[in-house]
């Protein structure tokens, strides 16, 4: 086999394949995306402690969420469906040009405020919702997720134990400044409504999640003082 | 294992071609015996339904590539033939996977990175180095499901006790009865962790050996 074979045969080899892949990745796409779609609506009714299965999750998310919007770092409005909105995208942009979703649910009457935060662990990126009881300062659950953070350290901050903890816990302090809630290695003092404990073996995707909660609440900082002051 | 093209008569499944079957589930298993593909094992038999997914890619994986590469195997440029393996294996493993995302979604994000480490599967390369480049088609069919179910029946076995012990549960459903944990019995956290895997292997092999004397160095 002379190398001019090998050659041509090793070509052939590459566009046959990309051909054969490419092609059922676009078939596939749009059930794929459906499912991505679900999961995302999936963990924005989890931030508000609303359990609903993947089947369940449009209805659920229909029936809950009432209002989505678009607000700016100042907390005004813009056009758009929050839905669609990628925070990946989004944090790449100066401040000042950002899409910030809000979404706004009705649960028996209550009102509650889930925004999205995305940021940095040790492998990859790490995301998740965090919903506010009606007076925007109390966090009423909260939803993590990540692509590649290590299985029984960092990968805990999805596990319910690590999320439980941050119910209850406060975004903004008694005079009414920002304050995040911090992960806290070696265990946050019980009474400190602003600190989780940290995850153990898990320092760096715990403060991952600790610059997430604050880059990403930041943000909406003036439109929760809008909300609090109407 | 000689091409027998001259054999062209050759019924399906001649006793021949049933050993290329069953051998790889009990003597020739890759598991037991040569002690391929154990990182996978360790990895994703937590649970039952994780283990059965992994299976039925590795059986689906094993059988397409042995087929593909003996189809190509007269085609095949010696000096590149590893690499045109790895690229049948590699989009055969994406394909599985862009499949389960699109149909087993749960299953595909618990599987994460697993399904990509089929990939780098000895078994799979192995057999393809060993057998598919000297057979025909049907025989190479058979071996690659042979060794994947001998593969797969091993995963199986891991999952089920290691869900059992250490969740109480098999496919997610509560199987020990609420008495038993009254009574005072706990589930086996340490079952969950990857050193257990090893050692449920180990017990396995163990067992084996002991049903198969043939199995057993005396050297």
């Amino acid at each position: 086999m002379t190398n001019r074979y090998i050659f041509l045969y090793a070509s052939a080899m590459v566009v046959i394949v990309a051909l054969v892949l490419s092609g059922a990745a676009t078939l596939l796409r749009p059930m794929q995306e459906r499912n991505m779609r679900m999961e995302k609506m999936q963990n924005i009714l989890a931030a508000i402690d609303i359990p609903a299965s993947r089947d369940e999750a449009e209805a659920l998310f229909n029936q809950y969420i009432t209002v989505t919007k678009i607000v700016d770092h100042q907390g005004e409005e813009l056009e758009g469906d929050a839905f669609e909105v990628e925070l990946q995208d989004e944090n790449r942009k100066p401040v000042e040009e950002r899409q910030l979703p809000v979404f706004i649910a009705d649960v028996d009457g209550e009102t509650f405020y889930v925004v999205p935060v995305r940021g940095n662990g040790l492998w990859g990126p790490i995301w998740g919702y965090v919903g506010l009881e009606s007076d925007v300062k109390t966090i009423a659950g909260a939803n993590f997720d990540h692509s590649s953070e290590t299985p029984g350290l960092g990968a805990e901050i999805s596990g319910e134990s690590f999320e439980e903890q941050f119910k209850g816990k406060k975004i903004f302090d008694e005079d009414g400044d920002f304050r995040p809630v911090r992960v806290v290695k070696g265990g946050a003092p019980d009474d400190d409504p602003h600190a989780v404990d940290g995850i153990s073996g898990g320092t760096i995707t715990s403060n991952g999640v600790t610059d997430m909660l604050r880059n990403g609440l930041e943000v909406y900082k003036s439109y929760f003082e809008k909300i609090k002051s109407s | 294992m000689s091409e027998n093209d001259n054999n062209q008569k050759e019924v399906l499944f001649s006793p021949k071609n049933k050993k290329l079957l069953t051998n790889p589930l009990g003597k020739d298993n890759p598991i037991n015996v040569q002690v391929l593909g154990i990182c996978s094992v360790l990895a994703i038999t937590v649970q039952l339904r994780t283990s059965i997914v992994m299976a039925i890619s590795v059986v689906a994986v094993m059988g397409l590539a042995n087929v593909i590469i003996s189809l190509l195997r007269k085609t095949i440029p010696p000096r590149i033939r590893i690499i045109v393996q790895l690229t049948v294996i590699a989009s055969l493993v994406i394909l599985v996977d862009q499949v389960l995302k699109a149909f087993v979604y749960d299953v595909s994000r618990q599987l994460s990175v697993f399904v990509g480490l089929i990939i780098t599967n000895c078994i799979i390369m192995g057999r393809l180095e060993a057998f598919a480049l000297q057979n025909k088609p049907w025989p190479s069919f058979l071996d690659g499901i042979g060794n994947a179910a001998g593969y797969a029946w091993v995963l199986l076995a891991v999952g089920f006790f290691r869900e059992l012990l250490g969740s109480g549960t098999l496919m997610g459903y509560n199987v020990i009865p609420g008495f038993m944990y009254e009574m005072g019995y706990e589930d086996n956290g340490f079952m969950i962790l990857p050193p257990m895997a090893l050692i449920t292997v180990g017990i396995i092999i163990w067992v084996h050996r002991y049903k198969d004397r043939d199995l057993i160095d005396i050297s």
